[in-house]
């Protein structure tokens, strides 16, 4: 179960991000950040966020047009 | 903000194009990789230094811009340059720009600058453009530095990407 969660929904490139990295800021390690996109570009935005922060992308899956994200906080 | 250890990555970028087009590469690059960790420096000159003004009054020009294609009732129009020259014609291009901007979830420049505040980037207003161009000082924000290349140069010369926009 997510900590917290960020909808990010009609939001564009590089908002997700943006909106992703504030709310990790406030949040403590190992608490885990569900992100909720409509941008496509997200999916691979999100993995390169990760992959550079350290922050521990758990999963990625997308219901209809929606992108769901769980980030582990490092 | 970052504890500017070894490792951390920088990245500067000089900022030339005060047009509400060309204000975005710079803002959604700086603010990423500000977000990704990077140690970002923008140094806003010449016409950049518009993108410093607290009062954001900016505004496209369909001038030799025969890359902007507006999408309009499902087609795609082109801004020949011999349309530019009709009066009206700049101000409903960033009236249709600033729509689609928000109907397509596209952050607005002041948001953007918002969050290169937020997330400490360093923002540097060249001095010779504030005496080239009369600019007042108190009408820029006030989160920012002024200086001049050699301030730009020792940035530069520490970062891993240097950017030309």
């Amino acid at each position: 179960m997510a900590d917290q969660t960020l909808d990010a929904k009609g939001l564009n490139c590089p908002l997700p991000i943006l909106k992703t990295k504030k709310m990790i800021k406030g949040m403590s390690s190992g608490q885990v950040l569900e992100v909720l996109a409509t941008d496509p570009g997200s999916v691979a935005d999100m993995a390169a966020f990760c992959n550079q922060t350290g922050n521990q992308l758990m999963g990625q899956s997308n219901e209809g047009d929606v992108y769901k994200f769980e980030i582990k906080v490092s | 903000m970052l504890d500017a250890g070894e490792n951390t990555k920088r990245m500067s970028i000089i900022v030339t194009k005060g047009t509400l087009d060309w204000a975005y590469p710079p803002f959604i690059l700086g603010t990423t990789a500000a977000a990704m960790d990077v140690e970002v420096t923008m140094f806003f000159t010449f016409y950049g230094l518009q993108l410093l003004k607290k009062d954001l009054d900016l505004k496209i020009s369909t001038l030799g811009n025969p890359g902007m294609q507006m999408p309009m009732a499902g087609m795609h129009m082109s801004m020949p340059n011999i349309v530019s020259a009709i009066p009206g014609v700049d101000r409903m291009a960033t009236t249709m720009m600033k729509n689609l901007i928000k109907k397509k979830g596209v952050a607005s420049i002041p948001e953007l600058r918002e969050a290169a505040v937020d997330l400490d980037i360093k923002m540097i207003a060249c001095q010779m453009t504030l005496d080239l161009f009369e600019m007042d000082q108190k009408d820029l924000i006030e989160d920012i530095e002024i200086g001049g290349a050699a301030t730009y140069m020792e940035e530069a010369l520490k970062s891993d990407i240097n950017l030309y926009i």
